[in-house]
């Protein structure tokens, strides 16, 4: 019993971070029909502010030497920062581009990051203790769950709640799911086209800063290379959600949060070193089964 | 007479290799009913799409209210007060009734108005007020034709075009559509720009009317003067056998 309620919370928090991650990337999908490969590079880019810039193995604090709430709005503030500033150099002048040009130009965006950050802080693995407390066990049924787990699973059903809130009840909410749903007709509206993808970079920057923070408390580590392994998962999570659905995405993610947990507990110990094989085995068979995701929208057609 | 609403000069369109209009001119006043017509491939969605911003014109000046807006974005030809409900409707299937009504009030700011046009167009077409929280995308082609019509209303637009409203719709439902239009024209002063593929519907919403062929106007004129030989020869392109006439 306890056990399960242990895997329990390491499906949740696990799932946490997969469903962020895609979310970041579907907003961007849904209002620009562009897969961001960027995303996980701006998550790298906004958690290594965190440290000031050296070779050294050790790295000195830098924002991460501040006061908490000054470092997750300083962290979140990056990201959105940075990915918005993708949008107005690189993917603004890329609205009438083919398809994979722009797929190209965020791949090609996520190198630079990748290379900035090299030239800045090296490609050593830098150790980063920012909140050592989280990672103490709290009690709960007998299970003990690290806070961390319990604070990122709090903060992602908060942000889950409060985005469909968002996305429902206010004016930039509506123009966002018009947006998605038929971009031209949004438009022909007079909802203000680069003010809503502006938006939804800046929503999506922030949401990768958000799982940087996680991840860094979980591993105590950063490495400008993490962002990849993040958004290949994040972007199989909306594929296998159905491109374009928010709620698709989202569920995608704790459903490779589950896969992944359950293979890390029942699989007999020689296999669990091809958990992921497994996992990615399933997203195969889930694929050939439903090819376009499970929650499909009328979004996912292309767009002229 | 005073400035024209709409004034469109010498506008050609190329999609590619292909000439969809080809110096294409049209004046609209303010109050006028306009409808345009012609055969398939003609140049009429083509038209719409220009000057609703969609389209890039290779040549040629669209103004509208007085602003020139050739190559302006969608959203601010909106913003001018041109609202068009394109081919196909295009309403927001996942989003209920309501919240398609309301994108397109974001252009406005007095929100008593807003209300009042919302409970006037609920009064025009009943059935979206019973399915005002239902999803759109569940809707009757006809009801759905209702909804677009006028959630384009709800941006208070100084025209309204319409792209085939009859497009997919039972002859009965078609009818319908259009007498709610020609309502909506008699209580507010509506400016409408109509497209349809037949010119017989020009016969019941009156008006002028202009027919397109090979991207060019072929045949314009008040729709009750002109005679049936004269619209075969514009639609056909030569003298067809009358039977043809409604094709």
């Amino acid at each position: 019993m306890t056990a399960a309620l242990q895997y329990l919370f390491d499906a949740l928090s696990l799932g946490s971070l997969y469903a962020l991650g895609a979310l970041g990337i579907a907003l961007i999908f849904g209002v620009m029909r562009l897969v961001n490969f960027a995303h996980g590079d701006v998550m790298t880019f906004a958690i290594f502010v965190l440290i000031a810039p050296t070779t050294e193995a050790v790295a000195p604090l830098w924002v991460g030497a501040w006061a908490t709430p000054l470092i997750v709005l300083t962290v979140l503030g990056v990201g959105a920062a940075l990915a918005v500033l993708a949008e107005l150099a690189v993917f603004r002048h890329l609205r009438h581009a083919t398809p994979a040009a722009t797929m190209m130009a965020a791949f090609a965006l996520g190198f630079v990051i990748q290379n900035v950050l090299l030239a800045l802080h090296s490609s050593r693995a830098k150790a980063v203790n920012l909140w050592p407390q989280l990672n103490l066990p709290v009690d709960l049924w007998g299970a003990r769950v690290p806070a961390l787990q319990m604070l990122m699973i709090g903060i992602t059903m908060a942000l889950l709640l409060g985005l469909a809130w968002m996305l429902r009840h206010t004016r930039a909410g509506l123009e966002m799911r018009a947006a998605a749903e038929d971009f031209d007709m949004a438009r022909m509206l007079g909802v203000k086209a680069n003010r809503v993808i502006l938006v939804a970079f800046g929503m999506s920057g922030a949401l990768a800063a958000l799982i940087g923070l996680f991840m860094v408390n979980q591993t105590g580590l950063v490495d400008i290379r993490m962002g990849a392994p993040m958004m290949l998962v994040a972007f199989v999570s909306t594929v296998i959600g159905g491109l374009g659905s928010l709620m698709g995405a989202v569920l995608g993610g704790f459903l490779i949060g589950f896969v992944s947990t359950a293979l890390q507990a029942w699989l007999p110990l020689d296999a669990r070193a091809f958990r992921d094989a497994f996992v990615y085995l399933g997203v195969i068979a889930l694929l050939l089964w439903r090819p376009n995701g499970l929650f499909t929208t009328g979004a996912t057609r292309q767009r002229v | 007479m005073t400035t024209p609403l709409l004034h469109i000069q010498d506008l050609h369109v190329r999609y590619g290799g292909i000439a969809a209009l080809r110096g294409l001119d049209l004046t609209l006043h303010a109050g006028e009913t306009v409808m345009v017509t012609g055969p398939n491939g003609a140049g009429k969605s083509t038209l719409m799409k220009a000057i609703a911003g969609l389209v890039k014109p290779r040549q040629g000046r669209i103004v509208f209210d007085g602003q020139l807006t050739t190559g302006r974005a969608p959203e601010t030809v909106a913003a001018s007060g041109f609202s068009l409900v394109p081919e196909g409707r295009q309403v927001f299937g996942s989003m209920t009734v309501l919240e398609n009504l309301r994108i397109g009030t974001g252009l406005r700011r007095n929100a008593l108005a807003v209300a009042a046009d919302l409970e006037y167009l609920l009064d025009v077409f009943p059935l979206l007020r019973e399915r005002a929280h239902g999803q759109a995308g569940l809707l009757s082609g006809g009801q759905q034709q209702m909804l677009v019509i006028a959630r384009a209303l709800m941006a208070a637009p100084r025209l309204l075009a319409i792209d085939e409203p009859s497009l997919g719709l039972a002859p009965r439902v078609t009818d319908q559509v259009y007498e709610a239009l020609l309502r909506l024209r008699a209580e507010r002063d509506l400016t409408l720009l109509i497209v349809e593929q037949s010119a017989s519907r020009a016969l019941v919403t009156g008006g002028r009317m202009v027919m397109l062929r090979e991207g060019g106007i072929v045949l314009e004129g008040d729709p009750r003067q002109i005679t049936a030989q004269q619209m075969q020869q514009a639609y056909f392109g030569y003298d067809a056998a009358p039977a043809a006439m409604h094709a």
